[in-house]
């Protein structure tokens, strides 16, 4: 089993992440999503997506607060998003490195760069850097075999990673954030 | 128009306008003039297989909805592409978007469905983006949404976004999941095309079979299956990885030999020899050197101890450990078991430990037993859906061609 994100300790970009409730913007997009499906509870999926989108993460109140717009227990929606890998539960770095583990990549060196993303950055699967600038993930077949190892960066996937790609990718990811 | 993918595969996806110029989206801009039960006729005479894993016929699948009583039906185009090895319905959407669309409208219009969702894995986030902006697009032209003219009726079309969970590709979990719950499988029958996405028939296809479709349209059913090998036509999508030259998607007839297939992706990596092959994702079983000749459609495959499955070929060449390949592979399905039912999630958890213990040289020959014991428990509709198969069906094809592999561990 994947261990779950931890962080050592608060990071510097979590004040920006915290939400109680869910504001007149979300109120709106959601009433327009629930325009997509026969039964409201259908919208779920896609409601958390933008709260993650939105806020990184999906925090207990949010769950809470979603919940409640859709008339389910808070149970029920804790339960839906901890069966979804995707789903944060508690605020990951900024960068989510995910490195794909699964045979293709294995065959294709994914247990090198996996090597290579643990010594540059300091952690192991499943934690995040002391700047709060990383997280990194191991995670299951990406769905680009033809590009292994796969190193998925936030949305983007990058494909036929070597350590010098790697060293390039993260310099970059830390220049854009010191800009 | 007479291939899935463009000849020369563009950087940016075609647009609506270059779609049109490559022949597709015609069937849309002129109306469809065939009557529903046509559609399913033509479908059923090319012959044309599910391209997700099962090769059902989809003119039969089509054929199991029942009489229209004035309520919603529902299409679904599963785009949740996870199998490992697998990688066909990200090329289709992000290459040639529009045939996609088209081929949603026409099993829209044959199966009488007037909101169709595209189901896409949540890891394929630019991807999901992209069908946005093409169904926008086409909706503008007026091609889809409520305006369809000809024979077609109103159809709406939804994207609904995964967010990581292999089972959900699985029909019955993806249908949960769209409804809002986990994606656990369902009990069957009722099957989904009775009782599907809430509670009302319900076609689900994949989106290379839903890509076929405007090929069968344009150039008719008897050319759709002039290609291939009887009872297994068409073109179909290669996902080719491993150890070769090129890996990449590679568009062939069904039924080319396996060699070839490998050949067209530049063979095997160089200084190396093919070992053994997976053709069809990961839950294929494995197959040796010794079968690349077998033909690469869906019953061939089967007669050979394997299955075609999704298309996706995993090519290992004489360095791969064949211990560590199936740890790897049980280790996803241990990883992905919705843990519904026992004999999957226990048996994927306990063969991960059996075979951890062989990668360490600490495995004695009850273990070997045990792991053929516990894949046998989970094969053959022991388990909701077919995650049981998925996993015992690799474990014992391994201990069938290369078990001194793991008696050398012992």
């Amino acid at each position: 089993m994947q261990k779950t994100l931890r962080a050592a300790r608060p990071l510097p970009h979590w004040d920006k992440l915290k939400a109680k409730r869910l504001d007149r913007k979300m109120q709106r997009r959601i009433e327009d999503i629930k325009r997509r499906y026969e039964e409201p509870r259908a919208s779920l999926l896609p409601i958390l997506w933008e709260c993650q989108n939105r806020w990184g993460y999906i925090s207990p109140e949010v769950q809470k607060a979603v919940a409640e717009a859709l008339g389910l227990s808070a149970s029920t929606v804790q339960g839906v998003v901890t069966f979804y890998t995707m789903f944060h539960t508690s605020p990951p770095g900024k960068h989510v490195l995910e490195v794909c583990s699964t045979l293709s990549c294995h065959l294709s060196g994914a247990g090198e760069l996996a090597a290579h993303l643990r010594k540059r950055l300091g952690i192991e699967f499943g934690e995040t850097t002391e700047d709060g600038l990383f997280t990194l993930v191991e995670v299951q077949c990406l769905g680009a075999c033809d590009q292994g190892p796969v190193l998925r960066v936030d949305e983007t996937y990058h494909g036929r990673m070597t350590p010098r790609k790697v060293d390039r990718l993260l310099s970059a990811l830390r220049e854009e954030d010191n800009a | 128009m007479n291939t899935l993918l463009p000849q020369k595969r563009p950087r940016v996806p075609l647009s609506l306008e270059q779609a049109k110029k490559r022949g597709s989206s015609s069937a849309l801009e002129h109306p469809i003039h065939m009557d529903p039960e046509e559609v399913i006729e033509e479908v059923k005479r090319s012959s044309l297989r599910g391209r997700g894993g099962a090769g059902f016929f989809t003119g039969v699948k089509w054929g199991f909805l029942p009489e229209p009583d004035g309520g919603p039906r529902y299409l679904v185009c599963n785009a949740d592409e996870s199998e490992p090895g697998t990688f066909k319905d990200r090329a289709i959407i992000t290459t040639n978007p529009h045939l996609l669309l088209e081929g949603i409208a026409i099993a829209a219009h044959a199966t009488r469905a007037e909101t169709a969702y595209i189901y896409i894995r949540g890891e394929f986030a630019e991807e999901a983006a992209l069908l946005e902006e093409s169904i926008a697009e086409a909706r503008d032209a007026g091609i889809l949404g409520p305006a369809l003219g000809g024979k077609g009726g109103p159809l709406e079309v939804f994207v609904h976004r995964g967010a990581g969970a292999y089972v959900c590709g699985e029909e019955t979990a993806l249908l949960e999941s769209i409804e809002g719950y986990r994606g656990n499988p369902r009990i069957r029958p009722p099957f989904p095309a009775v009782k599907g996405l809430f509670g009302r028939p319900t076609i689900i296809n994949n989106v290379e079979t839903l890509a076929c479709l405007p090929l069968i349209m344009a150039n008719g059913a008897p050319w759709f299956a002039s290609i291939g090998r009887p009872k297994n036509t068409g073109p179909k999508l290669f996902s080719v990885s491993g150890h070769v030259n090129r890996p990449g998607v590679y568009e062939l007839p069904l039924g080319v030999p396996i060699s070839e297939v490998i050949a067209a992706a530049g063979g095997v990596r160089k200084g190396h020899r093919l070992k053994a092959f997976i053709p069809g994702g990961s839950s294929a079983p494995v197959l040796p050197a010794s079968a690349a000749d077998t033909p690469a459609d869906f019953d061939s495959l089967q007669d050979a101890g394997s299955m075609l499955g999704s298309g996706g070929l995993i090519v290992m060449d004489d360095t791969t450990d064949m211990v560590a390949a199936l740890a790897n592979i049980v280790r996803f399905y241990e990883h992905e078991s919705c843990g519904q039912c026992t004999p999957c999630r226990q048996g994927t958890r306990v063969a991960s430990s059996l075979l951890r213990r062989f990668q360490a040289n600490m495995a004695e020959a009850k273990h070997l037993a045990l792991l053929r014991q516990v894949a046998e428990n989970a094969r053959e509709g022991r388990t909701l859906c077919p995650m049981g198969d998925a996993f015992a069906g690799p474990i014992l094809g391994m201990l069938h061609h290369f078990e001194q592999e793991f008696t050398a561990h012992l």
